[in-house]
């Protein structure tokens, strides 16, 4: 089976837990206004590549791995081509490797029988969620993404139930998340799950702003500032990181 | 063997039975530590005292222009100079190269003409009768090369294909095994040496000769050192007694060595672990305290870092700053599966704390995977605040080097004592690319007569089609190309070995080694990635050349893509691979200098900048004058895939095959190494 992708990082320490290898696939059907990876949107991009030749590439890490590092599927949305995934992360498997997969949750749509078997069946293969949530208010999350928190938040809910391990993320960003009110209901939010076992919070960056510029896209964000220090503080504090 | 006092509390072996092995006193004397960081201390109020004094003379030295006082007259010898101190009642190590902290010592039997040079470029003037007396009586180092170098040897080393070679100063990277003068004591060493003399007779070959006179150099230098010593009011003919007098014998040693010689390299060798022997026994007899123990070591450490030479402003370019590589090889495990860990492998370390981070000495951590959990995070826990220690592979090194060896320089490991190296600097394979290409006409220079491209290398067939280039004919002359570099390289360092021994001998670092030592002929590559990626465009691209009016290839246009070295991507990476042993196995194939083993580096760290700027475009897109990688590295930006597939390139690198060490520069922003919560 093939996938497209968009690249391969050895060596990635900030996505899940120790060091990793991150795959980012192509695609996304989120319009994130922050997203420093504009070039993993579109669908038809990207490099094919096959199962068996990413696990090939992967397992020469393995050493590097230790206790705590594995693999991470992020993106792009990795979930829009959740059949690749699961036969990838099923291959990874079978070598012992942790397996983390980076996602906003939106392909997740529980009245369609078709999709909760797919992500029940990726369930098997996957150690660790880390799931994104943009934002907590649905009106909101429709100006940051182009899209509904509903799918997004439904996920965090069916994974609490199935009781897969959840690392949440959320970035933080002026004018959008970066309010007392949002944080908490946020956290509200967090604290109806019992499988949360980090909150991390993503102060927003301004490096993906060239990638924009190449793509000749624009930049929805200009002159938005990286949240303070003291800001990046309070969200933490609000949402319980390290608790 | 005598039963001396500075040896109770010792647990005697081979070491103290006639026999100078000091590897045998540390096995059987020291205690690895597993604790963690906690017993350190801070600096006691006279260390401050004394490192602001030495940041005040580091401001001085900048406002003067980087020199704070130079010698224009007296030539530096063991003896030469009275003693120097910063301010002697809160020294509790003591000696400098000189009679003040940071006054440049003379050092002319290198060159003179380096010497004369050096202070001029500084506003100093040299004694003119020093002048006259190494330039009509005393030959140097330099004039012996310069009198036996063949021409195609001078167009080399112009051309730069052949660069940095140690002709015209201090070839440095031996390292005395400086332990033997605390452990033994100066008289016991000369009798040694006086024994090893003895049985050098018979039918008087030349090498024969050489030994006897080398030896009797060596006892000249050993008392020359206890003299110098007694200037300073210390008798260091007798073992060390105590801590404080140890860890003085051992510096004592390292500096007579820089008094000696300005070497490109001045590295101390393994010292921690030995010192920490006595530091122990004090402690337990009770007559030194944690708090004093590190006093001793952060003095010891403030003398390392103000080891100075006086060198030209272009070795300083080369280097990009005032290198002196005084390395201090720290930790590491034994082949017993002891980790070499003591607590004075901490106490170095706390100097960063203490002194506050320093390029100098270059504090070089022994890796192993073994070592113990508390050291790993003490080490990664300095190097976070302070970015200056150096790691390297012992898990490598220690099946080849055993358990007692240093590390010279950054990379090259000897066994300290045992071995000794010729240092020799580099070969520039990128440019012995382009000279296959150019039938061995250089790319950039021209002849000063005719004003045509040089003509370097010997008269081999050129690439003449403007078609792209074919890789089997490319590799074929560059196989060739690099033939014709070894053999002249190997001979080129022959010549320049000679002369160093003949003019320049290390008289004291030599006494500080086994008299039937082990030496390497430590040959050097530059360019390594760029001659990969190179290869590899013509091999899975299309490069066109691009000549000038003389017909020499000065560009190349590529088509397409190619794999580049940095990526984990074996079509690229094998062809670095090849390059490594195919080169390697042309030094082999030369005699080499007094029964030398033949080794390499792929080492550079800041030379290839220079080397860069010597080199035209080659056929990876690199832009003539553009830096080449440093050492392994892959070139700057082409490494995409991240730091683990940056890393698995290089790590492919063989070892057998450049036994003398690989560098990798590897730099990394903190964000990347994890988030900061």
């Amino acid at each position: 089976m093939v996938g497209k992708i968009h690249s391969v990082f050895s060596g990635g320490t900030v996505d899940g837990p120790g060091i990793r290898f991150v795959v980012f696939m192509q695609g996304c059907p989120l319009r994130c206004k922050y997203c420093h990876n504009p070039d993993s949107w579109e669908l038809g991009a990207g490099e094919e590549r096959s199962v068996e030749d990413l696990t090939k590439e992967i397992i020469k890490y393995k050493n590097y791995f230790g206790k705590t590092g594995g693999v991470t599927v992020s993106g792009g949305e990795p979930l829009l081509q959740i059949e690749f995934v699961i036969e990838l992360l099923k291959s990874v498997k079978k070598y012992g490797i942790h397996t983390a997969v980076d996602t906003s949750g939106f392909m997740f749509n529980e009245k369609d029988e078709k999709s909760v078997k797919l992500h029940e069946e990726l369930n098997n293969y996957v150690d660790l969620y880390l799931l994104d949530i943009k934002h907590i208010d649905d009106g909101e999350h429709k100006r940051l993404t182009g899209v509904s928190n509903k799918n997004t938040l439904a996920f965090a809910k069916w994974l609490d139930s199935k009781g897969k391990k959840v690392w949440i993320r959320h970035v933080l960003l002026d004018g959008f998340t970066d309010n007392d009110e949002y944080l908490k209901k946020t956290k509200e939010f967090i604290d109806t799950l019992s499988n949360v076992e980090k909150v991390e919070v993503l102060p927003y960056h301004t490096m993906g702003e060239v990638k924009y510029k190449k793509l000749n896209i624009d930049y929805a964000l200009k002159g938005v500032n990286p949240p303070t220090k003291e800001r990046v503080l309070n969200a933490r504090s609000i949402l319980g990181v390290n608790k | 063997m005598k039963n001396y006092k500075g040896w109770e509390g010792f647990i005697p072996g081979k070491w103290s039975n006639d026999e100078v092995n000091v590897r045998d006193f540390i096995q059987k004397n020291y205690a690895p530590y597993l604790g963690d960081s906690s017993f350190l201390q801070p600096a006691t109020d006279a260390t401050k005292e004394l490192w602001q004094d030495v940041l005040g003379l580091y401001e001085e030295e900048r406002k003067n222009g980087g020199v704070l006082d130079a010698d224009t007259k007296i030539v530096s010898t063991l003896t030469s100079h009275a003693p120097g101190y910063i301010d002697q009642k809160l020294e509790k190590i003591v000696g400098f190269q000189t009679d003040k902290p940071l006054k440049r010592s003379l050092q002319p039997f290198g060159g003179i003409k380096m010497a004369t040079e050096a202070l001029s470029m500084y506003g100093y003037e040299i004694d003119p009768q020093v002048k006259e007396i190494f330039t009509k009586y005393r030959k140097t180092h330099n004039d012996g090369v310069f009198d036996a170098y063949t021409p195609e040897m001078r167009a080399a080393r112009s051309s730069h294909i052949l660069t940095g070679l140690p002709d015209t100063y201090g070839r440095g990277r031996i390292v005395g095994d400086y332990r033997r003068v605390a452990l033994y004591g100066i008289d016991y060493l000369i009798k040694k040496k006086e024994e090893d003399k003895a049985i050098i007779r018979g039918e008087m070959l030349p090498d024969k000769i050489r030994d006897r006179e080398e030896i009797s150099e060596q006892i000249k230098a050993l008392k020359g050192l206890k003299a110098m010593a007694a200037s300073y009011g210390f008798d260091i003919s007798e073992p060390a007694t105590t801590a404080k007098e140890a860890i003085q014998a051992v510096y004592f040693g390292y500096l007579g060595a820089i008094k000696d010689q300005n070497g490109a390299a001045m590295s101390i060798g393994r010292t921690s672990t030995f010192i920490d022997i006595y530091i122990e026994r004090d402690i337990a007899n009770g007559v030194l305290t944690e708090m004093e123990a590190q006093e001793l070591i952060d003095h010891f450490i403030m003398k390392l870092r103000m080891v100075k030479f006086m060198r030209i402003q272009s070795y300083n370019e080369l280097f990009s700053g005032d290198p002196t590589w005084v390395t201090e090889a720290i930790g590491g495990m034994g082949v017993d599966g002891r980790p070499l860990v003591t607590k004075t492998s901490y106490r170095v370390l706390h100097t960063l704390i203490n002194l506050g981070p320093a390029p100098e000495p270059n504090l070089t951590v022994l890796w192993s995977k073994n070592l113990p959990d508390n050291f790993k995070k003490f080490c990664a826990e300095i190097s976070i605040k302070t970015s200056s220690i150096q790691y390297e592979s012992d898990d490598l090194m220690r099946p080849e080097m055993g358990d007692d060896y240093c590390i010279a320089c950054c990379v090259s490991c000897m066994r300290v004592g045992k071995d000794m190296q010729f240092f020799g600097a580099r070969a520039n394979l990128a440019k012995c690319l382009l000279y296959a290409i150019n039938g061995g006409k250089d790319e950039l220079m021209k002849d000063k007569v005719t004003g045509k491209p040089m003509q370097v290398a010997p008269k081999f067939e050129a690439i003449t089609s403007d078609d792209a280039l074919d890789f089997n004919e490319v590799m074929d002359k560059y196989e060739q190309m690099m033939d014709w570099l070894a053999d002249l390289y190997v001979n080129t360092l022959n010549l320049i070995h000679y002369m160093h021994d003949k003019y320049a001998y290390e008289a004291i670092e030599m006494a500080l080694h086994d008299t039937k030592v082990g030496r390497f002929f430590a040959t050097g590559i530059a360019g390594l990635s760029c001659v990969a990626d190179s290869l590899s465009a013509i091999k899975y691209a299309k490069v066109y050349p691009i000549r000038n009016e003389d017909g020499i290839v000065t560009d190349f246009r590529i088509e397409g893509d190619f794999p580049k070295y940095g990526n984990n991507d074996d079509r690229a990476d094998e062809l670095a691979v090849n390059l490594v042993k195919s080169f390697m196995n042309k030094i082999r194939s030369h005699y080499t200098y007094r029964e030398s083993i033949p080794t390499m580096s792929i080492l550079t760290i800041t030379s290839n900048v220079v080397y860069g700027k010597k080199t035209g475009n080659t056929p990876d897109g690199r832009r003539a004058g553009m830096p080449l990688a440093p050492g392994a590295n892959p070139m700057h930006g082409r490494d995409s895939h991240g730091a683990l597939a940056s890393l698995e390139s290089v790590a492919k690198i063989p070892y057998e095959h450049s036994r003398d060490g690989i560098s990798n520069t590897f730099s990394i922003t903190p964000e990347s190494l994890g988030k900061d919560d």
